[in-house]
């Protein structure tokens, strides 16, 4: 390879002198310690949170880890995909299978070491994304979220007609449960079942967003987005579409396959029924609210879409109209029902960046605090 | 027609591509040679970005061949012609909107970055080492083109002379064998216009990577082009120096439908091109 200046002087002498401290993630001391106190308040909030609440905040953790897999091919490489729930389902029935018990009628393997089911999880979603790639990239756009929509309703057939793994429709399969260091998580021990799944959840999402972050930064992360933004240009300049699509459906699924496992452990069970459309357009909420082509902003949106039923259930008591009973109208169950609809909408006119933009908008506001209007 | 010095570092022969009816590259032959600024010019619709299309495989010709250093460019996709080291810009700016300047120019160098999804996951050791290498590099461009300014903006919000001059730069990103550039002072004001064709005689003379120039702007051509091709409705009407072009009745014919006064037909013809080249940047 010929160097670019083949002998010439070019230009002044470099500004920069340490680029790898310039392209560091956490690359000025304001988002370190900004980053470092969110952690430790994340990470101490169940010794003060009930657990109830605390199952929540789980379940949102590990529907982030989900999300953040969508956000890379949606987000990231512009493919909207309407399929995230099926490789979701796959992770859940891979870890419950592997570490399933063997005497029970369905199949089970019995391994219940956690590194074990996870990653078999992760694999196998992800091997279902490769395989379902190099069809979902001969299409675009619409076409593709069409496409990936049938998957979710090939998904629920199969996930319905495998019995002897899902046991049937509507029948519920015992999920994997997690154990760290011979400690059963989802047994209260010093720690409550709640406390220890919560930090357990913690610890991997930022794990997981921290390799999120460094594919994206890499030279994939910008052949996705590059593919995203213009995709003839794209192969012009050396990205092979395939291939980087392929790349981006791999890693989504494997990330919604280590979702899948972990996402029902608090609760110990789930039905084929769960990975619908209803859960497909979650994760797409996830992405739209938290913010496109953002790891940080897809953490706060699933910890927002978690808490959503939440916070709808303590609506009756501010807002008069809205009845907590089922029986009158409207009620919050109704409104639980439209509220991805409307935050979606909501957030795609007036803010399309996401939380992630509003995040963004209020730290350049202090930053420049004394100046500002 | 002018002998050409040097050796061809790219062969067009007899190139034909069709979209139905419509014969955009009819029977196109010509040569660039090393350190060689080739332009291309004809009026719209004459097929210039077609040419371009079928040498970075867009397009794929009907009949033909295209042979860049020996090695046969046709049924090749887009990525593998890149990576033979064909680069281009676009005539309507086709840059990554969302991502910056910088990260523009580091795609450029995709091909240049040898590591994969594990290490990039990963980060630390191949993934970081290369990026930081390949950062410099692309630091050299942000230089060459004065870009520091707007390393870290995203190209999107740049003005459009700019964005121009960003898109040369993720071209050159790539260590081309073979530039192409469509229209690069197309839109531009005077001084812009300057900039750029003093950028484009230094990649000549300084980086000697051979170019080919497809423009409206006949002042530019004919000041910094070595050799000009006219097409017209697909079909070579000339090939020689700015001078020998200027003075060859087929070309004056092509723009103007034929007039005997080869003076008045030249300056008439710069004058259309100008006006069709205005009438294209407001449209
Ligand atoms: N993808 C396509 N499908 C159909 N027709 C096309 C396509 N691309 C180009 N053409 C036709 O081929 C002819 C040549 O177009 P081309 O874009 O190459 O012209 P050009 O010389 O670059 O013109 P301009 O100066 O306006 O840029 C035109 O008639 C155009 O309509
Ligand atoms: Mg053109």
């Amino acid at each position: 390879m010929t160097t670019l200046m083949k002998g010439t002087r070019w230009g002044r002498p470099e500004l920069y002198t340490d680029y790898r401290q310039e392209m560091a993630l956490l690359n000025t001391r304001s988002k370190k310690a900004g980053t470092i106190a969110i952690i430790a308040l994340a990470a101490v909030l169940p010794l003060t949170v009930a657990d109830d609440l605390l199952a929540i905040l789980y379940a949102g953790l590990i529907l982030a880890i989900g999300a953040i897999g969508l956000n890379l091919v949606t987000g990231y490489a512009g493919q909207v995909s309407l399929g995230h729930a099926f490789f979701v389902g796959i992770g859940a029935y891979t870890a419950a299978v592997i570490s399933g018990d063997p005497d029970d009628r369905r199949l089970g393997y019995g391994i219940e070491l956690m590194p074990v089911w996870l990653l078999g999880a992760g694999l196998a979603a992800a091997l279902c994304g490769a395989l379902i790639a190099p069809v979902a990239t001969r299409l675009r756009g619409l076409y593709l979220a069409v496409v990936t929509l049938g998957l979710v309703f090939i998904g629920q057939y199969l996930f319905r007609e495998f019995r002897e793994i899902s046991g049937g429709a509507e029948q519920s399969r015992r999920a994997a449960e997690p154990t760290l260091f011979g400690m059963n998580l989802t047994e209260d021990g010093a720690w409550t079942e709640e406390q220890k799944l919560y930090w357990f959840g913690l610890g991997l999402l930022i794990v997981m967003a921290v390799l999120a972050r460094n594919v994206a930064r890499s030279r994939i992360g910008r052949a996705l987005q590059a593919i995203r933004d213009r995709d003839v240009a794209a192969g012009v300049m050396g990205v092979d579409l395939t291939r980087y699509k392929v790349i981006a459906f791999t890693l989504s699924s494997f990330y919604a396959g280590i979702c899948g496992a972990l996402l029902y452990a608090s609760i110990g069970s789930f039905t084929p029924e769960r990975f619908g459309l209803l859960m497909s357009v979650q994760f797409i909420a996830i992405v739209l609210i938290g913010g496109v082509a953002t790891i940080s902003g897809t953490i706060m949106g699933a910890m927002l879409i978690a808490l959503l039923p939440r916070i709808a259930g303590e609506l009756p008591a501010f807002v008069p109209f809205l009845s907590g009973s089922p029986s009158e109208h409207p009620n919050v169950f109704e409104f639980q029902e439209v509220m991805y609809g409307v935050l979606i909408v909501v957030f795609l006119l007036f803010e399309p960046r996401g939380l992630f933009g509003i995040w963004h908008r209020v730290r350049t506001y202090w930053k420049s605090f004394p100046f500002s209007y | 027609m002018s002998e050409a010095s040097g050796s061809p570092v790219l062969a067009f022969e007899d190139v034909h591509l069709s979209f139905g009816a419509v014969k955009a590259v009819n029977g196109v032959s010509f040569t660039v040679n090393e350190d060689e600024l080739f332009a291309v010019i004809g009026p719209n619709g004459a097929g210039k970005t077609s040419i371009f299309n079928v040498l970075s495989g867009v397009y794929r010709p009907q009949q033909g061949r295209v042979v860049l250093e020996g090695r046969d460019l046709l049924g090749m996709r887009p990525p593998a012609i890149a990576r033979l080291g064909v680069a281009r810009t676009f005539q309507n700016i086709e840059l990554f909107a969302n991502l910056t300047v910088v990260d523009n120019l580091m795609l450029g160098r995709h091909q240049h970055l040898r590591y994969g999804t594990l290490a990039a996951l990963l980060w630390v050791g191949r993934a970081r080492g290369q990026e930081v290498e390949h950062r410099r590099r692309v630091e050299e461009i942000v230089e060459f083109l004065e870009l520091e300014q707007w390393r870290k903006m995203p190209v999107g919000l740049l003005p459009y002379g700019v964005q121009k001059r960003v898109e040369l730069g993720r071209a050159l990103a790539m260590e081309p064998r073979l530039l192409l550039l469509d229209e690069p002072v197309a839109g531009m004001n005077l001084e812009e216009t300057e900039d750029m064709a003093r950028y484009i005689l230094d990649i000549r003379d300084e980086l000697r990577i051979p170019m080919i120039m497809v423009e409206h702007d006949m002042g530019l051509v004919m000041d910094i082009a070595d050799r000009v091709m006219v097409v017209d409705f697909g079909t070579p009407v000339a090939i020689g120096t700015p001078a020998e072009v200027q003075r060859n009745p087929d070309v004056i014919r092509a723009y103007l439908g034929g007039d005997p006064d080869v003076e008045a037909a030249v300056e008439a013809g710069v004058e259309a091109a100008i006006a069709a080249e205005d009438e294209g940047a407001s449209a």
